[in-house]
């Protein structure tokens, strides 16, 4: 079992340092989608293997981040109801909704517990016949096929009392949205792993096919990094962009198609409220007919006051990658990981926490070889 | 109902008497502990050293250990890293309501077992049981006794510039038996906790070197906890290798599939030590004859550079700092 050691291999990683170093020639500028990269990218010291030429923005790829605090008040607003249970990854508690948050909730009396999966909340409403079980459906294409799977389930085993609030979210329409946006010019995407495994690589074709950005799908060693990155700084330095693969050992271009026909068969397309970007067309799944009944956004009588976002807070600008969390006056200030303000400092995948913890290091750049790059 | 815990087992009654005779005693019993007097007595000369900690795991059984050996192992561990020689342990429990007799048993003779290893006596002991509901199972405390050699003078504001950083082997692997066990993870080679009493361990390494200037078992937190905190007490800069710090592959995957750095997983079994550098390599060898202490590695060492700052040169080359654990460690959701 030493499948993770030869993607962490320093020899490996020193020749794909040189290769881009030597193929980069003019700025560019990449966002990584997924938190998962940009986190990977601070904890190996990935950013000092790079010339500046290259420039790394994190984007909105955090499924915590993303959901909108509009979503997080409902949320926070079924849990007061009388029996209801709340479950929930736990990255949600501790993220601040307009006037409260699910740990908060919990603290005053409400039913919340945190699940490491859906099945979890299944089980818990099996266990509670008597109360309503919702789990918070957060998520990417990664986690909606198990969310329909538990619901499917749900369906065969006739458990009545389990609900999804579902916040679930698609990335292809969102990258479309950004795009669209321009706010900030992107040159190559650094494709996300764990959702490509599921809608594997078609569905990017768009971004090089239209918008003439580079997008390398990447896994989340250093060397799939490394790998990707390198493709991409050559696609843009050859002005031939294009959608590839750098995490073929997980990513196959046609995707899962068990995973979704899942999707298919419980959740139907529509849009989504996305922190900091606003409504979507078509980049959310909510629960469809057939399955109505397992929908928490049916059947309960909840009452919301207009969401706020917490004052000076750039979460919104960072997950566009408008600003960098260094941008943000808050950051490591009032805002912390101890004290969130905002949801990219609570998440493990978060921009502001990756940044807070994995620190400014000692060096910018510091290529792991002798003498000049190029 | 005979075979479950109830209210009246702690009422301080019949049934409470019942439980220490049949449960607690036999598998416990010392001649201070068999007194069953309101508190032990014992004599004792020299530097005293004493801990308490409580201990809430959830599941109490996991692989590799349960509740009951955490108990014992926690406690003698906090002893052993102030260089303290443990002696006699106390042992409650707040008990739920409803909690299964023959658990309970199983939890007792766990903590036999290592006091045994340990070869520290339960000399004092209490049980409370509280509604169902209002304690998840099971809930210890340990508090612990322990006597310091003429010599040694191990704390964690002791590191010095130049000292030496070695570990005692494998991180993770208690965090992981506890995540894998939590969220129903089946691993090819399964992770089983690393928990085990270090008092022996450390005796040993005391005998190669008194010039041993901190210990710390890092429990919750991980490595990195630990490694921040010699920082920060010393005031002192330190810099780690990610190459030679020891983990197993079992331990990598599971961290790789949860989105972990091994760096913050909790160890019940291990322990950091900072050496003077003269000694380093006689600590190095005595650690490695050791059972628990078989892949110790030496994985960094103290510098001026950077005060207070935990520095990791990754396995890539470039460096990072490692901050303390922040919030809690939770599975990525995507």
């Amino acid at each position: 079992m030493k499948f993770l050691d030869e993607y962490q291999n320093s020899e490996l990683a020193t020749k794909l340092a040189y290769r881009i170093a030597n193929h980069s020639t003019k700025p560019i500028r990449l966002m990584e989608f997924c938190g998962g990269h940009t986190h990977a990218i601070m904890r190996h010291g990935i950013r000092q293997l790079v010339p500046k030429t290259v420039e790394m923005r994190a984007g909105p790829g955090c499924p915590v981040c993303v959901t909108a605090t509009i979503d997080l008040d409902r949320a926070i607003a079924l849990a007061r109801l009388p029996n209801v249970i709340i479950t929930t990854f736990g990255d949600m508690m501790r993220v601040p909704g307009s006037y409260s948050s699910l740990q908060r909730a919990k603290a005053e009396g409400a039913d919340v517990r945190v699940v490491y999966s859906t099945m979890d909340a299944l089980e818990i409403a099996r266990e509670n016949p008597k109360k309503s079980v919702i789990f918070i459906g957060i998520g990417f294409e990664t986690t909606a096929p198990t969310i329909a799977a538990s619901i499917v389930k749900a369906e065969q085993e006739g458990i009545e009392n389990f609900r999804v609030l579902s916040c679930l979210k698609l990335t292809p329409p969102v990258m479309k949205a950004l795009l669209d946006l321009g706010e900030v010019k992107l040159d190559g995407i650094i494709g996300p792993g764990h959702v490509s495994v599921i809608i594997g690589s078609l569905p990017y074709e768009f971004i090089s096919a239209d918008y003439g950005v580079a997008c390398v799908i990447s896994g989340f060693e250093p060397l799939d990094i490394l790998l990707c990155l390198s493709k991409l700084v050559e696609q843009i330095e050859a002005g031939q962009p294009k959608v590839e693969i750098a995490y073929r050992r997980g990513v196959k271009p046609q995707g899962n198609r068990k995973a979704l026909e899942l999707m298919e068969e419980v959740f139907q397309v529509d849009g989504a409220n996305w922190r900091g970007i606003g409504i979507v067309p078509q980049s959310g799944l909510k629960i469809n007919q057939k399955y109505e009944h397992f929908d928490a956004d049916k059947g309960f009588e909840i009452s919301l006051k207009p969401a706020r976002e917490p004052k000076g807070c750039r979460c919104g600008d960072i997950l566009r990658g408008v600003a960098t969390p260094l941008e943000c006056r808050l950051f490591g200030k009032v805002c912390s990981p101890e004290r969130p303000v905002g949801p990219c400092m609570v998440s493990s995948e978060g921009a502001c926490a990756a940044y807070y913890q994995y620190g400014s290091s000692p060096s910018p750049y510091s290529p792991p070889f002798k003498g000049e790059a190029r | 109902m005979g075979d479950v815990i109830l209210l009246a087992h702690g009422s301080g009654g019949k049934l409470s008497h019942d439980l220490v005779k049949k449960t607690f005693l036999p598998s416990l019993a010392n001649t201070m502990l068999n007194k069953l007097d309101d508190s032990a007595i014992f004599e004792a000369n020299g530097r005293l050293a004493f801990t308490t900690d409580s201990y809430v795991v959830n599941p109490i059984f996991f692989p590799g250990g349960d509740i009951g050996q955490l108990a014992v192992c926690g406690t003698v561990n906090d002893l052993s890293m102030s260089g303290a020689k443990p002696l006699y342990l106390s042992l409650s429990l707040i008990v739920e309501e409803g909690f299964s007799l023959s658990e309970l048993d199983r939890i007792v003779k766990s903590v036999k077992a290592a006091a045994a290893e340990a070869e520290v006596n339960i000399i004092t002991g209490d049980t409370k049981v509280v509604n169902h509901g209002q304690a998840d199972k099971l809930f210890i405390n340990t508090s612990g006794i322990g006597i310091i050699s003429p010599g040694v003078d191990i704390s964690g504001a002791n590191a010095k510039v130049g000292d030496k950083v070695i570990l005692s082997g494998t991180i993770g692997d208690h965090g992981i038996a506890i995540m894998s066990q939590r969220e129903g993870l089946k691993f090819s080679v399964p992770v089983e906790s690393d928990c085990a009493p270090l008092n022996k361990l450390v005796s040993q390494i005391l005998k190669a070197s008194l010039r041993i200037h901190c210990l710390r078992d890092p429990t919750r937190g991980g490595l990195a906890t630990t490694l921040n905190e010699f920082a920060t007490q010393s005031n002192v800069g330190i810099v780690v290798e990610e190459d030679k710090i020891p983990v197993k592959e079992s331990v990598k995957a599971a961290c790789e599939l949860l989105g972990f750095d091994p760096v913050y997983v909790a160890n019940e079994g291990k322990l950091v030590a900072i050496v003077k550098p003269d000694d380093a390599d006689k600590v190095l060898a005595k650690m490695k004859q050791h059972s628990y202490g078989r892949d110790a590695a030496l994985i960094g060492e103290v510098t001026d550079a950077h005060p207070g700052k935990v520095i990791m040169k990754t396995k890539l080359g470039p460096s990072r700092i490692v901050d303390m654990l922040s919030g809690e460690l939770l599975p990525r959701i995507c």
